[in-house]
């Protein structure tokens, strides 16, 4: 009884890595993933494995379309993960990026539908960019106020919130409708284009490049140097602390959440205006949930979340290239994502934790 | 087998990371029916060592030997199949449960739990050592003192043998310290073993039959306590000869800094924690607060930091210096930024470190700017000054730190309160409070704490002292309040009372005087 064994394994805490290790392990997780992906690829489907991945590459580069095509809806999701951002800086957990989306995406399309006929596209674009920003601030601005004055459940309110904003969203569908009966908004401005983002330099989707890499940078320098953000990260670590040091954290919650929903409102704009040119329920389409996992896994480092981004629309146009030149289903494809994620979130235990293995023999007793 | 070692610690190591090693080859011996006192600076390793020999870590090389038999711990279930029983300084317990419930939870059994027979075996280990419980007092009703009984007894009830306390005077009271060490006497006179882990000297003088010291992580040595001194061992701990001498001032040029008058502080329940304080605070003196834990000194600092919402009719009037008004200005109803905002230079050292005073996953530079990021114009804030501040922080203070850009959180206990104390005083104040300052500190640093406030008194501030070692408010206190379930219950001249009589004050409420009737 008294003789139990020493463990077998044995997990220490890592005091920092230097950081081309820690890239090291990311990037041998990322080929661990492939393999064990390649595996069950063979295993299932007796495809080869290289040329499944080649697919996967065709599926976002293989053409300058369809690479414009990743870039475009990596901006998206960038856009997204940006705006939330500040929010999760603050362990606010908002979780309400998606109905803020819809509400930036709504006053954009209302915009466009209203404006179309009398206001140039440039008139049309500033009041687009204003009015989702103002839209988008409202709905992250009600549970933050909820929040700071009765301390209300974030979580609960922002994800409610989303539910309302799809029920908004289905109103004015129904209300737009065009064709009558088609139950859909159809293409806005199909003819005139008006209101929709200008191809620059013959790119259709550089405007889209520009708005979403300014505010990556202005939110980077926001978090990092600036008084505000320096606030959010007091809040965010401990309430006490911030109103120990005379900071007003309701004032901070309120004014932060204020531009978290801000900018995911913009990200509507630039979906509708920028990207789909129409308005539906899905317009958001779960990007503010797959969002949530890109601002955490860059740590809130806005720049990092490029690569994310990157990377998970990468592989989703990539999951849909192998699923219809390969006839697989969804689910297939699905299993490899699932796979290469698992492993990227697992290299960062590996990362943070060192792992021990029981040593063989008996151990000298000099150290 | 007549084994004379309840246990054996051999050569033990243990790292943590590439860096820190914890312990470093160390070896412990604990007689049968022996108190051990085990001393150390903070981060020599004294917890850590404890934690390998209870099962909460494994060392990472090195034997453990129990009744002479060579033994694995891997788990805290294995040191309990061995006798070995930890009392942590923080308590293990559920709040919502009873004593009893406490005592059996995590004990095989059967599906059926026999009340009365658990109620009878506590009632006779309680007889035994002269301990007071009642089984069916729910944690959360319980006192400091009685949550500890209740983990000793815990810890006796499954058979301990080997008793580990760490601090478990750190937030008691001297007649409950009094108490406890009359039951560690009987527990001895049982033929029990013991370890205690304590900063205070004179309590390891009083209790213990040998002390071994520890040294950045490497043993020093043992000595029978009857060959002790407080000197001795300090030297010992430290490893060179230290003053544990509190140079004490006569107060100059003392000034009023701040009038209180009337505080009333209720909590969220309406339980009233502070009740109708009167209390002057003078520029040039230590004005020290003594009180059991949790009888309103966090409630009387905070109301006076802004941090508080007090009752109507409170009042905390700031005389600024060199204005000659009778009036004062009124600190009750702002925030601390409306505070600072006055020009009142207020430090506040709280009692939760982390929690309040520093940002634990923030580095040095960035807690320096914690109460001052607003300076300078512009949106982006300027990490220059903080950046300058801590490096003198640092280097006068002997901050022990890989690097200005290390998260604080990291840093020991010691270094984190002198990083938090380093930027209260870097901002000249003029009223200096602190809380438990010294609560976890090594006597090394602790001296270094006592000499900074010193320096501060000496310097014209108001020094408010809050502390629990009553040694220590003595020797450097010039007023010592004394604060009783929320009642100012007297001051007295620190020079010339007892420690006796200050501990009569902390638990005897004096019938209130005057104008007040007691219902």
């Amino acid at each position: 009884m008294t003789h139990s064994h020493e463990p077998l394994i044995h997990i220490a805490k890592r005091d920092g890595i230097v950081w081309w290790k820690g890239w090291l392990i990311r990037i041998a997780g990322v080929v661990l993933a492939l393999i064990v992906s390649a595996l069950f690829i063979y295993g299932l489907t007796k495809l080869n494995p290289v040329k499944v991945y080649g697919a996967m590459w065709q599926g976002a580069f293989g053409t300058s379309k369809r690479t414009w095509v990743t870039i475009r809806d990596m901006l998206m999701l960038l856009c997204i993960g940006v705006g939330l951002a500040p929010a999760f800086a603050m362990r606010f957990w908002n979780i309400g990026a998606e109905g803020q989306i819809l509400m930036g995406g709504c006053a954009t399309a209302a915009v466009m539908l209203y404006g179309g006929a009398t206001m140039p596209t440039w008139l049309l674009l500033v009041l687009g960019f204003v009015v989702s920003l103002i839209a988008g601030a409202v709905w992250g601005l009600i549970p933050a106020i909820f929040k700071a004055r009765w301390n209300t459940n974030e979580t609960l309110f922002t994800l409610m919130m989303n539910y309302l904003a799809i029920q908004i969203t289905s109103f004015l569908v129904a209300k737009w409708e065009n064709p009558y009966g088609s139950n859909t908004v159809g293409i806005i401005n199909k003819s005139t284009q008006a209101g929709w983002f200008p191809a620059i330099f013959g790119q259709q989707y550089m405007l889209n490049v520009i708005i979403v890499l300014a505010v990556t940078i202005l939110m980077f320098l926001y978090l990092r140097y600036s008084k505000q953000g320096y606030e959010i990260a007091v809040v965010g670590e401990s309430e006490n602390t911030a109103r120990y040091a005379g900071i007003s954290v309701k004032k901070v919650i309120i004014r932060t959440m204020a531009i978290s929903g801000a900018i995911c409102g913009l990200s509507g704009f630039v979906a509708v205006s920028g990207a789909s040119h129409t308005i539906s329920t899905s317009t958001a389409g779960g990007r503010g949930f797959t969002a949530i996992i890109v601002a955490w896994m860059a740590k809130f480092n806005t720049f990092v979340m490029i690569l994310i981004a990157l990377l998970l629309v990468f592989l989703e146009k990539g999951a849909q290239q192998i699923a219809s030149q390969f006839r697989l289903n969804d689910y297939a494809s699905n299993v490899v994502m699932g796979i290469i994620l698992f492993f990227l979130l697992g290299s960062e235990f590996f990362i943070n934790y060192s792992v021990h293995f029981r040593h063989h023999g008996k151990e000298v007793s000099q150290a | 087998m007549a084994e004379e070692y309840a246990v054996r610690m051999v050569n033990i190591t243990k790292a943590f990371g590439t860096k820190v090693i914890a312990n470093d080859r160390v070896h412990l011996d604990l007689k049968k029916g022996e108190i051990l006192s085990l001393l150390g600076e903070n981060g020599s390793g004294k917890t850590t060592l404890m934690n390998m020999l209870s099962g909460i870590y494994f060392p990472d090389s090195g034997q453990i030997f129990v009744d002479g038999q060579e033994v694995t711990i891997a788990s805290p279930h294995d040191a309990f199949e061995l006798g070995i029983g930890m009392v942590h300084q923080h308590f293990k317990l559920v709040d919502v449960l009873t004593a009893a419930e406490n005592i059996e939870l995590g004990l095989p059994g059967k599906a059926v739990v026999d009340r009365k027979a658990i109620a009878a075996k506590i009632q006779e280990i309680c007889d035994r050592y002269g301990f007071v419980i009642d089984p069916n007092k729910k944690v959360y009703d319980m006192s400091v003192s009685e949550k500890q009984t209740l983990e000793i007894v815990k810890t006796l009830y499954r058979g301990a043998n080997v008793l580990i306390l760490d601090e478990p005077t750190a937030v008691l009271t001297p007649q409950e310290t009094e108490r406890l060490f009359a039951v560690m006497r009987n527990m001895k006179a049982d033929g029990k073993s013991i370890i205690i882990i304590t900063h205070k000297l004179h309590e390891v003088l009083e209790i213990s039959d040998r002390v071994a010291v520890l040294r950045k992580g490497e043993y020093v040595g043992d000595m029978l306590t009857a060959e002790a001194d407080a000197q001795k061992l300090t030297d010992m701990m430290v490893g060179r000869a230290v003053s544990l001498n509190i140079e004490r001032t006569e107060p100059k040029n003392t000034v009023e800094r701040l009038r209180i008058r009337n505080l009333t502080v209720k909590d969220i329940d309406g339980v009233t924690r502070l009740d109708d304080i009167n209390l002057d605070v003078y520029g040039g003196e230590i004005l020290g607060i003594a009180g059991i834990s949790g009888c309103g000194q966090k409630e009387l600092l905070e109301a006076i930091a802004g941090l508080q919402v007090t009752e109507p009719g409170s009042s905390v009037r700031y005389f600024p210096e060199g204005q000659e008004t009778d009036e004062g200005e009124e600190l009750l109803g702002r925030n601390p930024r409306s505070i600072a905002d006055m020009g009142v230079r207020l430090a506040f050292v709280p009692e939760d470190r982390l929690g309040m005073g520093l940002v634990g996953s923030m580095d040095l530079t960035d807690n320096m700017m914690l109460k001052r990021y607003r300076e300078g114009r512009g949106f982006f804030a300027d990490r220059k000054p903080p950046h300058k501040l801590a490096e003198e922080v640092v280097k006068s203070l002997e901050v022990v730190t890989p690097s200005i850009e290390t998260p604080v959180r990291r840093l020991s206990g010691g270094n984190v309160q002198k990083v938090l104390v380093g930027r209260e005083i870097a901002m000249q104040p003029t009223v200096l409070m602190s809380a438990y300052a010294v609560r976890g500190l090594d006597i090394n640093t602790s001296y270094t704490i006592y000499r900074l406030l010193n320096e501060q008194k000496q310097k014209g501030a108001a020094v408010v002292y809050v502390g629990e070692d009553l040694d220590v408010l003595l020797e450097l206190c010039d007023r010592i309040a004394v604060l009783c379930a929320g009642r100012l219950n007297d001051i007295v001249d620190a020079r010339t009372t007892t420690k006796e009589q200050v501990g009569y004050l902390m638990t005897y409420l004096k019938a209130p005087q005057g104008k007040e009737a007691q219902a």
